[in-house]
C-alpha cells in the first residue's frame, strides 16, 4: 500500500521513525506489566514474582527465536509460513541424532542447523528463481514437510542428553540461561539489520523490490539469505523445544501455532507486513506482550480460550494504532 | 447471459488466459484418471458424489477469490464455517421447528463477520492478512468460550437435507442439493464478475490508486468483497454441518486449502489476475486429486505432500518465462 513517497529515507531519519513504534511497543509492555501486576495483585497473587519472571521469560524464548527470524523475512515484504513445520522437524532431527549421546550434542546441533538451512534455502530458491510468491512458496514447503511428519513419525521420537536438558532450564537467578541466549541472537540480528551492508539491503529490498534492484542491489541473494536465516532461527527454536522436552516431537511447533504467533508478534512489534519499515527491537517487545499476556491469564485463572478473544483484539488494535500514526506522518 | 456454464468457461479463458487453461486441462487429465482407478465414476452418480463433496469448496473459493482477487487475504474462513456449524447446532438444538429462523441468522452471522473484516481493512487500515488472523483467533476463542471447550446440541433433519439429501433426475439419477445450489451460485457469481461491479473489483486488486481516482468506490467495494467471502462460509458451513454433522474441527485448515485452490486456479495473489469460475475450478481440481489419492490407496501423510507440490508447481508454472510487469506484494 506504499506509495512513491516511501523510497528508503536517510539513516538518521528513518532511525527516528524506526524507533517511534519501538518505543510504543515498550511504553505497552510496561502499562500492561504494571496492569498485570494490579489485577493478580488483587486476587492475592504477585506477577513479577522469581517464578512468574521465570513464565514470561521461559514462553517468549522460543517464540522469539522463531520471530527473530520471521522479522527479516517480513522486513523484505516476505513472509514463511513453513517455520511451525520445521520447528517439529528439527527437535526430531536433533533428537534422533542425539539418541542421549553427550558425545552427539554438537554434530546434532549442527546438523539440525544445517537442515534448517537447506528448508530455508529451497523457500528462498522458489520464491526468486520460480517467482512464486512467498505466501504459496512456504505454505507448500509447509504442507510437504508435513506430509513427511505424519508419514514417518506418529508421536515423540528420539532422546535428549541430560548435558543438552541444562540448556532448557538453566537459570541465572530468575532469568534462563536460554532466554539470555535469545536476547544475544537478537542483538546480533539487530546489529545485522542497523550496521551492516547486508542489513541495509533488507530494507531496502523491503522498501520496494523493483527500485533496490535498479540501485544494484542484488535482491535475490537478499532474499534468499533472509529466509536461510530465518528457518536457522526456526531450527534453533526447535532445538531449545527439543531440550525443555527431552525428546523430539512432530507438532510441537503447530500446536502452539507458531506460524501465525510469530507473524502476530512481528507486526505486533510495529513491523509493517509488507516490508521495508520495522525491527528486531520491537519484534522482541511484541513476544513479551504476547506471554505477559497469557502469564497474566494463567493467574487470573481464566479460561485459554478467552486468551484467543484478546490476543485477536489486540493485534488488530495495535496494527490499527500503527496505521493511524503512519497515516498522520505523511 | 444464456449461455451454459462450460461455455462461459471457455469465452473467460479466452480472455483471461492467465491459468485458467492449465487448470482445466489438469482437471479433465484428472477426472479421466478417476474413471480408470475407480469403479463408482464410470457413471455420473460417481462425479456427482465428486461434486457434492466438492460443493464446500467450491463455495468457499467463489467467496475467497473475491476477496484475493481485490487485494486481500482472508484467513478466517476456516474458523467461521466451525463458529457457524457450532452456533447451529447450540440454537437448533434438535428442533426442526429452529431450522427456518437459525438458517438466516448463520448468513447475517457470516455477512457481519464479513462486514467487520471489511471495515476493519479499509477504514482503520489493517492489512488484512492481520484483520483476518485477528478475527480466526478472536472466533476460535469466543466459540469454545461460549459453547464451553465442546459443541453442543445436534442439527435438525431439515438443516441436513442440503448438504445430505438429492433429488431424482432422470437420465442422471439423485442429484444432490448442494450441487444444484452450487450451480446457481456460480452462475451468480459469474453474471457478478462480468457485471460493472465485478470488473471493477478486478480493477482495484490491479491498482487500487487508479480505481480511487477514476471514481471508483474502492472502500465500499472492497467491503462487499470481504462480506460476500463470510456468506459463502455460511452456506459452505450449512452444507458441511449436514455432510459431516457437528464437530469443532470442521473448518480446520479449510482457510489454507480454499486459498491453495484459488490459487491454483491461476488468480494472483496480490489481485487483479484471474477468473472466478477457474477459482472454483482449483477447488475441484483439488478435491479430485484427493478422491484420486484415496482411490490409489496413498496415505494421509502423502496427501499434504503432494498438494504442497502441487500448490509451487501451479504456481511456479504460471509465473516463469512470464515477466512479471510489477512486483507484487503478499499484502
Amino acid at each position: 500500500m506504499a506509495t512513491g513517497t516511501a523510497v528508503a529515507p536517510r539513516p538518521a531519519q528513518r532511525l527516528s521513525r524506526v524507533l517511534q513504534p519501538t518505543v510504543v511497543v515498550y511504553l505497552a509492555l510496561v502499562l500492561l506489566l504494571v496492569a498485570g501486576s494490579i489485577l493478580v495483585g488483587v486476587r492475592g497473587g504477585v506477577l513479577l514474582d522469581q517464578g512468574g519472571i521465570l513464565n514470561i521469560l521461559t514462553r517468549s524464548t522460543a517464540l522469539g527465536l522463531v520471530a527473530i527470524g520471521q522479522t527479516m523475512v517480513i522486513l523484505t515484504g516476505k513472509l514463511d509460513l513453513s517455520v511451525a513445520y520445521l520447528i517439529g522437524l528439527c527437535s526430531l532431527i536433533g533428537a534422533e541424532t542425539m539418541a542421549g549421546d553427550p558425545g552427539m550434542i554438537v554434530p546434532a546441533v549442527l546438523l539440525t542447523l544445517a537442515c534448517a538451512a537447506g528448508v530455508g534455502l529451497v523457500n528462498g530458491l522458489v520464491i526468486t528463481k520460480l517467482k512464486v510468491n512467498a505466501f504459496i512458496a512456504t505454505l507448500g514447503t509447509a504442507l510437504i514437510i508435513r506430509g513427511y511428519l505424519e508419514s514417518a513419525y506418529s508421536g515423540p521420537a528420539g532422546e535428549v542428553p541430560r548435558a543438552f536438558q541444562h540448556l532448557g532450564y538453566a537459570r541465572i537467578g530468575p532469568i534462563p540461561v536460554s532466554a539470555l541466549l535469545m536476547v544475544a541472537l537478537a542483538a546480533l540480528a539487530w546489529w545485522y539489520l542497523m550496521r551492516t551492508k547486508g542489513g541495509y539491503h533488507v530494507y531496502a529490498v523491503g522498501g520496494d523490490e523493483e527500485v533496490a534492484r535498479f540501485s544494484g542491489i542484488r535482491t535475490d541473494r537478499t532474499i534468499i539469505k533472509v529466509h536461510v536465516l530465518c528457518a536457522v532461527a526456526a531450527g534453533l527454536a526447535g532445538l531449545f523445544l527439543a531440550s525443555r522436552l527431552g525428546s523430539g516431537a512432530p507438532w510441537v511447533g503447530v500446536d502452539a501455532g507458531y506460524d501465525l504467533e510469530s507473524i502476530a508478534a512481528v507486526v505486533l512489534g510495529g513491523t509493517l507486513l509488507a516490508g521495508g519499515r520495522g525491527g528486531v527491537a520491537g519484534t522482541i517487545g511484541g513476544v513479551l506482550i504476547l506471554a505477559t499476556l497469557d502469564t497474566i491469564f494463567d493467574d487470573l485463572g481464566v479460561t485459554p480460550f478467552f486468551k484467543d478473544v484478546v490476543r485477536g483484539a489486540v493485534l488488530i488494535v495495535a496494527v490499527a494504532l500503527y496505521a493511524r500514526r503512519r497515516g498522520a506522518l505523511r | 447471459m444464456t449461455e451454459t456454464l462450460p461455455a462461459t468457461g471457455k469465452t473467460r479463458r479466452i480472455r483471461l488466459a492467465d491459468g485458467t487453461g492449465p487448470v482445466l486441462a489438469v482437471l479433465a487429465v484428472l477426472l479421466v484418471a478417476l474413471a480408470f482407478a475407480g469403479p463408482a465414476y464410470s457413471e455420473p452418480a460417481g462425479y456427482l458424489a465428486l461434486l457434492k463433496r466438492a460443493a464446500p469448496l467450491m463455495i468457499l473459493a467463489i467467496g475467497q477469490y473475491f476477496v484475493i482477487v481485490s487485494g486481500g487475504f482472508d484467513l478466517s474462513v476456516g474458523s467461521l464455517v466451525t463458529a457457524e456449524v457450532v452456533i447451529a447446532a447450540r440454537l437448533i438444538d434438535g428442533d426442526e421447528g429452529a431450522t427456518v429462523w437459525v438458517i438466516p441468522l448463520l448468513l447475517a452471522t457470516g455477512a457481519l463477520v464479513g462486514l467487520v473484516n471489511g471495515l476493519i481493512t479499509t477504514r482503520l487500515l489493517v492489512p488484512s492478512f492481520i484483520v483476518t488472523l485477528g478475527m480466526l483467533l478472536v472466533l476460535d476463542g469466543a466459540v469454545f468460550l461460549w459453547t464451553g471447550g465442546s459443541p453442543r446440541g445436534a442439527l435438525s433433519e431439515a438443516f441436513r437435507v442440503v448438504g445430505r439429501e438429492g433429488f431424482e433426475v432422470p437420465l442422471l439419477g439423485a442429484v444432490p442439493w448442494s450441487v444444484l445450489l452450487l450451480a446457481a451460485l456460480v452462475v451468480a457469481a459469474v453474471v457478478f464478475m462480468r457485471g460493472g461491479t465485478g470488473r471493477t473489483l478486478v480493477a482495484i486488486g490491479d491498482n487500487e490508486t487508479s480505481v480511487l481516482l477514476g471514481g471508483g468506490r474502492v472502500e465500499r467495494l472492497r467491503t462487499l468483497a470481504f462480506v460476500l467471502s463470510g456468506v459463502s462460509a455460511a452456506i459452505a458451513a450449512i452444507l458441511l454441518g449436514g455432510f459431516a454433522g457437528v464437530s469443532a474441527q470442521v473448518g480446520d485448515g479449510l482457510e489454507f486449502r480454499v486459498i491453495t485452490a484459488v490459487v491454483l486456479g491461476g488468480v494472483v495473489l496480490g489481485g487483479g489476475r484471474g477468473s472466478v469460475v477457474a477459482a472454483m475450478a482449483g477447488a475441484l481440481t483439488l478435491e479430485a486429486l484427493f478422491s484420486l489419492l484415496n482411490l490409489l490407496g496413498v496415505a494421509g501423510g502423502l496427501e499434504s505432500a503432494v498438494q504442497g507440490v502441487i500448490i509451487i508447481a501451479a504456481v511456479a508454472y504460471a509465473s516463469v518465462g512470464r515477466i512479471p510487469f510489477r512486483t507484487r506484494r503478499s499484502t
